[in-house]
């Protein structure tokens, strides 16, 4: 057996992957973030990525983030639809020239050599409405399987963005599956013999539970429009970060209502409305504030150039 | 005679963008040609996902020479009285490149001028070239993006660009990237490769696993399948579009055939065919006889090599599709249609409107009305009945809500499980279409119908809440869906005169108390001029004039297909050497006869003129044919009144002091006027 062969043949524990991936986008000079801890349906929704990808400052982060979808919830029971996934996250600004190739060079670090596989690029243009962002870029196919998300920001909190952040979100159970080769998600090697499934089977069943059955469509609906007032008050007040954890919270309490199939076609529009409104507020606050403070990463940018 | 390349290699572009981008971009750049009087004989054009290419054959080696004579000032603001040259003529040289010694004068129109004949000696290809970057930044797309720190917007990234005349690079740039002679391979299998010459491009990216020739690409992709399909005896429904597209995902095409297992097959075709060729861009296959097998037909985009995996792995992502669409299809089959259509009550059409069951009620209803509207035979009647009665139901499917796009396709394959006539069913699938604005229409009557009626309860409904399209404002598609109905009307060239159905609509709706507490008369003039502007929309897309299309979007009652019809007829006429005569005959009538008709009855008593009688006869003979006939045979019948009218404008005073008199006489036109609108307001008719 080849050295290689040998790598094959253990099949990559999950979180071996995530330290392969860690290790590599450091050394592509991105900074290992931690997963923010607020409710999200999406790595894309953390600070790090939606307001970081804000305004003139350079910026490159790299950091899982578990993201909660409770309508994709199935109570443990569906091989491949979860409550809560995981994203593999790599945010860089502005875009490297050659971001595609240091993408595949990642995959490259997972052991998967394009030589032996199908790896496309295809179209697909991101839009995430509820908070005003809008992106072009790809599915990444590795033998017709949607591994990654590969997009360009162009459009983020309703504002242009220039320069340009390029975003690679890995679907860390998708790839897995694939590398450890399993049909169920839940029988994935989180580490050290751990499975996947005895870590979230019953989580996923109870969230599902909670989410479909027994969550209090009264309470929510409140939750909504105190933490939106919350969200407006603060910006007002100047506070970006906590108005923006609010506009998170009132994102997933929503998603929760949507969940319950409580909330009409058109109260979906209006729902939808409200947050991109404060999405779009707090993006011009944040903008604000870092303009106020002379946009202190430039300076970094300037003595990498040096 | 030279060759001359340009390549723009870029981030893999969207497979639909690809041909037309490079079709876009050797138009333009031919014309950068001919504008810059550099001559070619042709235009080859290259591409893949990663590059846009053209290759300029039989190119001159400088522009052609070109000789003019450039008019300047007057002779005498050139040259005062003693023959000095004047600040103008000297700055008019200048300007030219030339001196005073070459100004010759010539007449014209009896004045002296300033002449120059300038001889332009062409400047070499090398020197005209660079300007094509122009051509590239000048290419228009559907979509654009930024990248980097750039201001500036292209379909991808673009990463390099040859541009090489025979063997001598064509310096250009574009951002940071220098144009040079050197291309990318294929990105897993290539390795970068420099370009000795321009003629060496297709060979030489060969050698890097890179088909540039996309003709060649597809004519391989194809022979793979087809060999795949031999192999295997096969026949394959080589789709034209998923060809295309596949071809623009590939540099260097291997075919391959994976498997999933038999099992699967019990899922309805319509499933399996979305899951392998719209989710997964497979091309499916069937045996001789025509049934569906068990296997699919990828291309990969790389060699053979390690194919294995690359099938192991397809064959595990459609599995699992799969798998889940067989979950779906046995929990779908478990419920009852009536089990489903009750489940619609919970569901919303909109908030403001109400639920789906009770869209069907009302869908039922107009259903009905269209039914005996157009004639159709009692036993057809019922099922259309039959059908408005559930054709929403699979919308509460498990498969539905899993593959949105099968809407209606699974209507039609439950509702045949259920035992439903087959008419019934095809109608389910049927009411969708047409899905886009020249999408096909429904095949059968019952569909058809029932299609107007979803349609048109859609339109009023919204309307009736007052969520009318404005400007780019149409999130319910009401414009494509009452497009869709003149379509479907004017196929069927059944009468639809927008504003009766809808009072017949809301009085039959109030009889059955399937108003919902909705508002329904309060948009009904916005409505008929909705559809107006559809007509308007329809004929626009023909070959009618816009005075004639103005003339028939004016008519008093939006009669669908009565416009049409009038459009092509005052089309057919419109050269006709007494189409003048006619118009200006009958627009005289609607000009002056009244706007809002009183049914007068015309008293022949009150003539005074021989005219007035021969008018009167002559409509009277018109109006007894004139609902019966065909509307060509009703222009005829009007054109045949021309000389009519004119001796009877002549002879007759329409505004008589003798109030009795002048009621009569406009209550005579009032009446022609009715029968002349049908072909809208001819008085917006241009003749010259």
């Amino acid at each position: 057996m080849t050295r290689k062969e040998e790598a094959m043949s253990k099949k990559m524990s999950v979180q071996k992957m995530i330290q392969t991936l860690q290790n590599f986008w450091a050394d592509k000079g991105c900074m290992l973030m931690q997963a923010y801890d607020t409710e999200k349906g999406a790595g894309t929704m953390s600070p790090y990525t939606f307001l970081r990808a804000i305004g003139p400052e350079p910026w490159a982060a790299a950091y899982v983030e578990p993201s909660r979808r409770p309508a994709d919830g199935r109570y443990g029971e569906n091989p491949n639809r979860l409550y809560q996934h995981h994203q593999f996250q790599v945010v860089m600004k502005p875009s490297p020239e050659n971001i595609q190739d240091y993408y595949l060079d990642s995959l490259r670090a997972l052991n998967i050599d394009p030589l032996e596989h199908d790896i496309r690029f295809v179209e697909d243009n991101w839009e995430n409405p509820s908070m005003g962002c809008a992106g072009v870029g790809w599915e990444v196919w590795l033998d017709g399987m949607e591994v990654s998300q590969f997009t360009y920001f162009q459009v983020v909190g309703g504002l242009e963005v220039s320069p340009v952040t390029s975003e690679i979100t890995y679907g860390v159970e998708r790839l897995a599956s694939y590398i450890q080769d399993v049909n169920s998600v839940f029988d994935l090697e989180w580490g050290d013999g751990v499975l996947y499934g005895d870590i979230f089977k019953e989580p996923e069943y109870e969230h599902s539970k909670y989410s479909f059955e027994e969550s209090d469509q009264d309470m929510l609906l409140k939750f909504f429009d105190a933490y939106e007032k919350e969200a407006w008050r603060l910006m007002d007040l100047g506070l970006v970060h906590p108005a923006y954890d609010y506009i998170l919270k009132c994102s997933h309490t929503f998603n929760l209502l949507d969940a319950r199939g409580v909330v009409s076609v058109t109260e979906r529009a209006g729902y939808l409305s409200r947050i991109r409104k404060m999405a779009h507020k707090v993006a011009r606050a944040f903008v604000e504030e870092r303009k106020k403070l002379g946009f202190p990463l430039l300076k970094h940018q300037v003595e990498e150039a040096d | 005679m030279a060759t001359y390349l340009l390549e723009i290699g870029l981030e893999d572009m969207p497979a639909h963008v690809v041909t037309p981008s490079v079709k876009q971009f050797a138009q333009k750049a031919g014309q950068f040609l001919k504008d810059n009087h550099l001559d070619y004989e042709t235009i080859n054009t290259y591409s893949t996902p990663r590059r846009l290419t053209i290759e300029v054959l039989g190119l001159a080696a400088k522009q052609a020479d070109t000789e003019e004579d450039v008019k300047g000032p007057a002779k005498k603001i050139a040259q005062d009285a003693a023959g000095n040259w004047s600040k103008a003529a000297i700055g008019f040289t200048r300007g030219q490149g030339m001196t005073v010694d070459d100004i010759e004068f010539r007449e014209l129109k009896g004045i002296e001028y300033v002449y120059l004949h300038k001889q332009t000696a062409g400047k070499p290809a090398s020197a005209i070239l660079p300007g094509l970057v122009d051509v590239i930044k000048s290419l228009t797309f559907p979509t654009r993006m930024k990248w980097g720190s750039y201001d500036f917007e292209y379909i991808r990234p673009i990463h390099w660009l040859v541009s090489l005349l025979d063997d001598q690079v064509v310096p250009m740039q574009l951002l940071d990237i220098k144009a040079g002679r050197r291309t990318e391979g294929h990105r897993f299998l290539g390795h970068p490769v420099d370009l000795k010459q321009a003629s060496d491009y297709v060979e030489a990216l060969r050698g890097e696993k890179v088909l540039v020739d996309a003709d060649e690409r597809k004519a391989l992709i194809k022979a793979q399948i087809e060999k795949i399909a031999t192999d295997n005896q096969w026949q394959i429904d080589l789709d034209q579009d998923l060809l295309e597209e596949v071809n623009n995902l590939v540099e260097w095409p291997t075919a391959f055939a994976g498997r999933f297992d038999e099992k699967y097959l019990e899922i309805p075709e319509a499933v399996l065919i979305t899951s392998m060729k719209d989710n997964q861009r497979y091309f499916y296959a069937r045996d001789q006889a025509g049934k569906m097998v068990n296997a699919f037909i990828g291309v990969r985009n790389g060699n053979a090599d390690h194919l294995d995996n690359v099938i192991r792995g397809n064959v595990k992502v459609l599995t699992a599709r799969l798998e889940d669409a067989a979950f779906f299809y046995a929990e779908d089959r478990k419920k009852t249609i009536a089990q489903f259509v009750d489940r619609l009550k919970t569901v919303s059409f909109h908030d403001k409107i109400g639920s789906m069951t009770e869209k069907m009620a009302r869908v039922k209803t107009i259903a009905g009305l269209l039914a005996d509207h157009v004639g159709l035979a009692d036993a057809d009647k019922q099922k259309l009945l039959r059908a408005a009665s559930i054709y929403k139901f699979d919308l509460v499917s498990a498969m539905v809500g899993e593959f949105a796009e099968l809407q209606g396709v699974m209507g039609e394959v439950y509702a045949t499980l259920a035992g439903e006539d087959p008419a019934v069913a095809q109608a389910i699938r049927e009411h969708y279409e047409p899905i886009s604005a020249d999408g096909a229409l429904p095949q059968s009557t019952i569909g058809t119908l029932l299609a107007i009626a979803d349609k048109f309860d859609s339109v009023m409904s919204f309307f009736a809440v007052d969520l009318i399209p404005t400007g780019s404002n149409d999130p319910y598609a009401l414009r494509r869906q009452a497009y869709g109905i003149v379509r479907m009307v004017a196929a069927q060239h059944w009468q639809f005169d927008v504003s009766a159905l809808q009072k017949q609509v809301v009085a039959q709706l109030t009889q059955n108390d399937q108003l919902a507490g909705l508002d329904w008369g309060k948009n009904q003039a916005a409505v008929a001029d909705f559809f107006r502007d559809r007509v308007g929309q329809f004929l626009g897309t023909g070959k009618i004039r816009h005075d004639i299309l103005d003339a028939v979007q004016n008519a008093p009652t939006v009669d669908v297909t009565g416009m049409i019809d009038a459009a092509k007829i005052l089309t057919a006429h419109q050269d006709d050497p007494d189409f003048k005569a006619t118009m200006e005959a009958l627009g005289r009538v609607l000009r002056i006869a009244d706007k809002d008709p009183q049914n007068v009855a015309v008293n022949v008593a009150l003539f005074e003129n021989s005219t007035e009688k021969a008018l009167h006869d002559a409509v009277s003979t018109v109006k007894a044919d004139f609902d019966a006939q065909p509307s060509e045979a009703n222009y005829q019948a009007l054109r045949g009144l021309t000389a009519v009218i004119t001796d009877y404008f002549t002879e007759t005073m329409i505004m008589a002091d003798d109030k009795q008199v002048r009621t009569n006489r406009l209550a005579e036109l009032t009446g022609l006027a009715s029968l002349i609108q049908q072909f809208g307001d001819i008085t917006a008719v241009i003749v010259k």
